[in-house]
Formats: structure tokens, C-alpha cells, sequence
């Protein structure tokens, strides 16, 4: 049994997310999508999706006693976390005015500023929405098979600032660079929508579901 | 290097059907948007729009089947537009497998409608749709000859009365992640985009702008992006009857130096 639990807190596109863990999945892998804490528990490997607000998406965590299992299956199992899944697992959203997030991974998530413009002066739009580039930090076995600067599809207007450098594995030009991808252990975060980005997070999502967790 | 612009086939949907007629060849059945969405798809889209343009109630059952099928075989972002009228059929079509919803006449007929959508699921999903026409500069609106445009609804029949720049700009503050423009005055007529239209609103706007309406030729994409302003553009005909590849399209616009996913 290889089941893999897609956590529904009821924000966003958990539909998408797992239609393509299916297309990608292997006959003996089952896609469950659940806020049952015991049936999340119980699967191999975990996806945290989500779309929306911080204050949001902690509020139904807590609501629904999420927040504790997404706690514990950080310690063990393999973890993805998707856009708005990888900026709850900070200390803080400058969204909301301030809002606390699980403080799993140390740092902060911070707007992209008003009136950025591009090398040529063209205005750059919030949310950062489209295809961009992903350049790879470090070396992960989920970046099996996918090119270094590959472009995924991105759609947001924070993005995260994990304390330790170290922890950075994906980084994107917007226009400077920020961090894009967070791996450490068996977790692995991505702010762009692997579910949307055709063969490359496709790839990205068929890796993850053959990771066992070790980087 | 960084984000790139887009390319977005729009598709007509009828009762189940890609109507307007869509001429891929080696296709079989052109009319079948699971078979058409992955075509494009394979040739490279960035996204794609389906328009619903059917007109009864009963029918928009297999626009959600449609969405289910197109959405657990393609995996590019996928915007629905056309009678999304409240925050039921908002949620259908996102459970379905939509990603964003297009929103234009109930957005009008009700803005607070665009506010609460935007607080219910994001504004990464709520895209507002603008049909927009010139108006000719009368003396009480004459602004020292600046070309006005003017909202118009049910397909460009209906006028409102409502100021383009500021409408978009009232959408996006109420929530809309996304302006989707098209200009009634060159829709069909393959003259081009409306790029004074274009320009005004992207930059009268904080969000991405999809330039839509008059595309003939691959240069008009190239002057929707780079004089335009726009951040995607929107074609139907062009891609359809198989005049242009994407990939042409791609190609044409990475050679004025315009960044295209590839």
C-alpha cells in the first residue's frame, strides 16, 4: 500500500492536485483527499496544497484539528507543500496585517513590494502570475529528470523567507530572487503549482511519489 | 531571464461542443474540447480559456463535465468564463477543475459580487472580463482628445455607461486578480488589439492584463506585449484554423525579445 493523502482544509484547488498525483500515480498508489486526521495519518506520504489567505487557511487548520497532524507528519513522512502549503509552514505572513502560521520551517512570508519594474523599466504586476523559472540551489531527488531554470507556473503575491539559507532549494527572479523551493528532510515546498505546470511539475510530483524522504 | 508572457487559446463551448470551428489538422473530431485542449497543450500553451456560450441552464451540467474531463488530462491552468452569475457557480466550476472563473455581466450587475468571490476563494481565481468599445469624444466627456472606452455587456450589446480605466481599476481594488480586456471595436476584425485600450488599463492597473480581441497576425501579439503593455495575450481564430502555430507564435515574439516559455 502507497497511499498518498491530499489534506483538504477546503482552500483551493485540491480537485487539480489530485487528478495529476493520479495521472502520475502507479496502480498500487491510491490518492485519498481527506481531513481526517487518522486517514492523513495513516498514509505514506502527504500533500499540503492551498490557495487563499494566511489567516484563512490557519483558521480551518485549527478548525478542523489539522494543524497538530500536519505537525507530526512533518517529523517522518515525505511532505509536499504547495503555495500557499509551503508559506503556513513559516512563523508569520505579513498577510492579514500579521498573522501567525505553524512555524514549522523559521522565517517569515513578505509581500512583493508595489511599483517593481523589470531591467527594461516595464512594470512588474502583483500577484506574480504565469510561467517563471525555477534555478535550482542545491541538489534533491525530486529534481529528477527536470532541467536546472525549468519555468513552472506560479500564482501569488507573498513568498517566503526561510532564516536558513540552507534550507533553500529552488530560488525565482521577480525580479530579485526569491525563494522559490524550501527542501529540508523529508520536506519539501514549493511555492509555484506543480499541478499546473504541465511535463516539469508533473515530473516533480512522479519524483515525489517515489521519494522516501532521505535528500 | 524571468516571468514569461503568455499565449492563451480562447475556445467557444456550446452545449458540450467547441463551436466557431476549430480546424486542427490530423485532428478527427474538431469539435471535442478534451481532444482540442490537449492539442494545445502539446503545442505549448500556457493556458486556456473556454467561453460557455450556451444559453440554457440544463446545458451548463456538461460545461462541468467538460471542465472535469479537460482538467484531469491537461495540466495547464484553465479558465472558465461565460454565466457565472454567484458564488455556487463559482465553486462548481473550481471543484470541477477550473482554476480561475472569468466574471463579466453578473460583476457588473453587481460589483460586490467581484469583493465577495475575491474573499471566498482568493483573487488568484477570479478573473473580471472587460468588453470594452470606444465611445466618441462628446462635449461634456471631452478630455482633450484621450480616447475614452466604455464598458459594454451581454457581448457587447449593452452599454453601461461605465468608464473602462475606472471600472478596471474598481475591480481589482474589489478583488479581481486578473483583467481579461477585449475590445468590441476589433473583435473579429483581425486589425489588431486595441493597443491605446491595452496600454490604459495595464498600466492603469496593479494586475496582469490579457489582451483580447482583433488578432490576425503574429506581429499583433508582439505589439499587444510590448506596446500594449499586456501581460498575456488572448487569441481564437488565428490558432484555430490552423493559420499560425503556436509555436510560431512563440517563436515571432522570442525573436522581438519578448520572454515565452518554450
Amino acid at each position: 500500500m502507497n497511499d498518498v493523502a491530499v489534506i483538504d482544509y477546503g482552500m483551493g484547488n485540491l480537485r487539480s492536485v489530485a487528478k495529476a498525483l493520479e495521472h502520475v500515480a502507479q496502480k498500487d498508489t491510491r490518492v485519498v483527499v481527506s481531513n481526517d486526521p487518522q486517514q492523513i495519518m495513516n498514509a505514506a506520504r502527504v500533500v499540503f496544497p492551498g490557495q487563499g489567505a494566511m489567516r484563512d487557511c490557519m483558521k480551518e487548520l485549527q478548525r478542523l484539528e489539522l494543524d497538530a497532524v500536519v505537525r507530526e507528519c512533518v517529523k517522518s513522512k515525505p511532505f509536499l507543500g504547495i503555495c500557499m502549503g509551503m508559506q503556513v509552514l513559516l512563523d508569520s505572513s505579513e498577510e492579514n496585517n500579521g498573522w501567525p502560521g505553524l512555524g514549522i520551517v523559521q522565517g517569515k512570508v513578505l509581500r512583493f513590494a508595489d511599483n517593481m519594474t523589470d531591467a527594461t523599466g516595464a512594470r512588474l504586476k502583483v500577484p506574480h502570475m504565469g510561467w517563471n523559472q525555477v534555478r535550482q540551489a542545491r541538489a534533491h531527488a525530486l529534481w529528477q529528470d527536470i532541467p536546472d531554470q525549468s519555468r513552472f507556473y506560479f500564482v501569488h503575491s507573498y513568498y517566503a523567507q526561510p532564516s536558513d539559507h540552507n534550507l533553500v532549494a529552488g530560488l525565482t527572479s521577480y525580479p530579485t530572487e526569491f525563494t522559490s523551493v524550501i527542501a529540508r528532510d523529508n520536506v519539501f515546498a514549493v511555492q509555484f503549482h506543480p499541478e499546473k505546470s504541465e511535463r516539469h511539475g508533473l515530473a516533480l510530483l512522479s519524483n515525489f511519489l517515489h521519494w522516501n524522504g532521505a535528500v | 531571464m524571468g516571468l514569461a508572457k503568455r499565449i492563451i487559446p480562447c475556445l467557444d463551448v456550446d452545449n458540450g461542443r467547441v463551436v466557431k470551428g476549430v480546424r486542427f489538422v490530423e485532428l478527427r473530431d474538431a469539435g471535442d474540447p478534451v481532444e482540442i485542449a490537449q492539442r494545445y497543450n502539446d503545442a505549448g500553451a500556457d493556458e486556456l480559456t473556454f467561453l460557455d456560450i450556451t444559453a440554457s441552464s440544463d446545458e451548463r451540467a456538461t460545461m462541468l463535465h467538460v471542465v472535469e474531463e479537460v482538467a484531469s488530462r491537461v495540466f495547464i491552468p484553465l479558465t472558465v468564463g461565460g454565466g457565472i452569475r454567484n458564488i455556487s457557480d463559482i465553486r462548481r466550476m473550481l471543484n470541477a477543475g477550473a482554476d480561475k472563473v472569468g466574471i463579466n455581466t453578473a460583476a457588473v450587475a453587481n460589483p460586490e459580487f467581484v469583493k465577495e468571490a475575491a474573499e471566498r476563494f482568493g483573487s488568484q481565481c477570479i478573473v473580471v472580463a472587460v468588453d470594452a468599445k470606444q465611445i466618441p469624444p462628446q462635449p461634456s466627456l471631452f478630455k482633450g482628445g484621450i480616447p475614452r472606452w466604455q464598458v459594454f455587456t451581454h457581448g457587447g450589446r449593452k452599454t453601461t455607461g461605465i468608464d473602462v480605466i475606472e471600472w478596471a481599476r474598481k475591480m481589482t481594488a474589489y478583488g479581481a486578480g486578473e483583467i481579461l480586456l477585449t475590445s468590441m471595436d476589433r473583435d473579429g476584425t483581425k486589425s489588431g488589439f486595441d493597443i491605446a485600450l491595452t496600454r490604459a488599463v495595464s498600466e492603469a492597473v496593479s494586475v496582469p492584463v490579457i489582451a483580447s480581441g482583433g488578432v490576425g497576425n503574429l506581429d499583433h501579439l508582439v505589439a499587444g506585449i510590448l506596446e500594449g503593455k499586456a501581460d498575456a495575450v488572448l487569441a481564437a481564430s488565428i490558432f484555430h484554423f490552423g493559420e499560425y502555430t503556436i509555436a510560431q507564435a512563440k517563436q515571432r515574439m522570442a525573436e522581438c525579445g519578448i520572454e515565452v516559455r518554450v
